[in-house]
């Protein structure tokens, strides 16, 4: 299992801050955005294609080419606005 | 010393300069960037803000920000404070201070920070204004200063 993270307007728009998900036949970050948006709804809009989304592998920013492997906790949101 | 702080209560920028420079006379200059809330953003009254962010990631961000600057530049302490929660126009939102023996490194070390700061750390601002709550779009521009540096 890994852990799947939201914050800012991806949490409020889906209404949920984490969920759990089964690791089997999942690649990378990319697989884990495919499976998301596959729920369809709210969360094919938020993870569609044209949507900016970044993520991040236990708690570094990375791309959707980064495996993934059990216990990993992993999280999704929108460009940063800090400072 | 290099410290890192995110925290709800509001802080006083000079206490942290303060506590950055005192007790060491190697110290020959502090640059300090203070971000503060405005009450105007994209034409709109903004009248309260409210800063979300990723604890641990957060923190694990900024040592990484910090130690790449502390490896391009020598100097001689740093201290970053943020605040998140909700917020008040013309309250601290950040300070970034850098402590070294001669200006030039400081300045430049002090920008780094900030800049990286904008576009690597996760820390969210949604404003509420007359029309009701929004999130700040990030800016192109923190893209381009944050590209200046070339990592």
């Amino acid at each position: 299992m890994i852990k799947v993270l939201f914050f800012a307007s991806l949490r409020e728009r889906l209404d949920k801050e984490s969920l759990e998900m089964e690791t089997e036949g999942l690649a990378d970050l990319g697989a884990v955005l495919t499976r998301l948006r596959e729920r369809g709804g709210i969360w094919a809009d938020v993870f569609a294609a044209d949507q900016t989304v970044m993520m991040a592998l236990n708690q570094e920013m990375t791309g959707a080419d980064t495996q993934v492997q059990d216990g990993d906790e992993v999280a999704f949101f929108p460009p940063v606005t800090g400072g | 010393m290099n410290e890192i702080r995110i925290q709800s209560e509001p802080f006083d920028p000079n206490i942290e300069v303060d506590i950055l420079r005192a007790g060491n006379p190697a110290i020959g200059g502090v640059v300090s960037f203070i971000g503060l809330m405005r009450d105007i953003n994209e034409g709109e009254t903004v009248s309260t803000m409210t800063l979300e962010h990723y604890p641990g990631m957060t923190e694990k961000s900024l040592q990484t920000i910090v130690d790449e600057a502390n490896q391009r530049w020598d100097l001689l302490g740093s201290r970053v404070v943020h605040r998140v929660g909700e917020m008040k126009p013309t309250d601290t939102i950040v300070l970034v201070a850098v402590a070294s023996t001669h200006r030039g490194e400081a300045f430049q070390a002090c920008e780094f920070i900030i800049d990286f700061l904008k576009t690597r750390a996760p820390f969210w601002k949604k404003e509420s204004t007359p029309e009701g709550g929004r999130w700040v779009d990030a800016r192109h521009s923190d893209d381009e200063a944050e590209a200046r540096w070339k990592l």
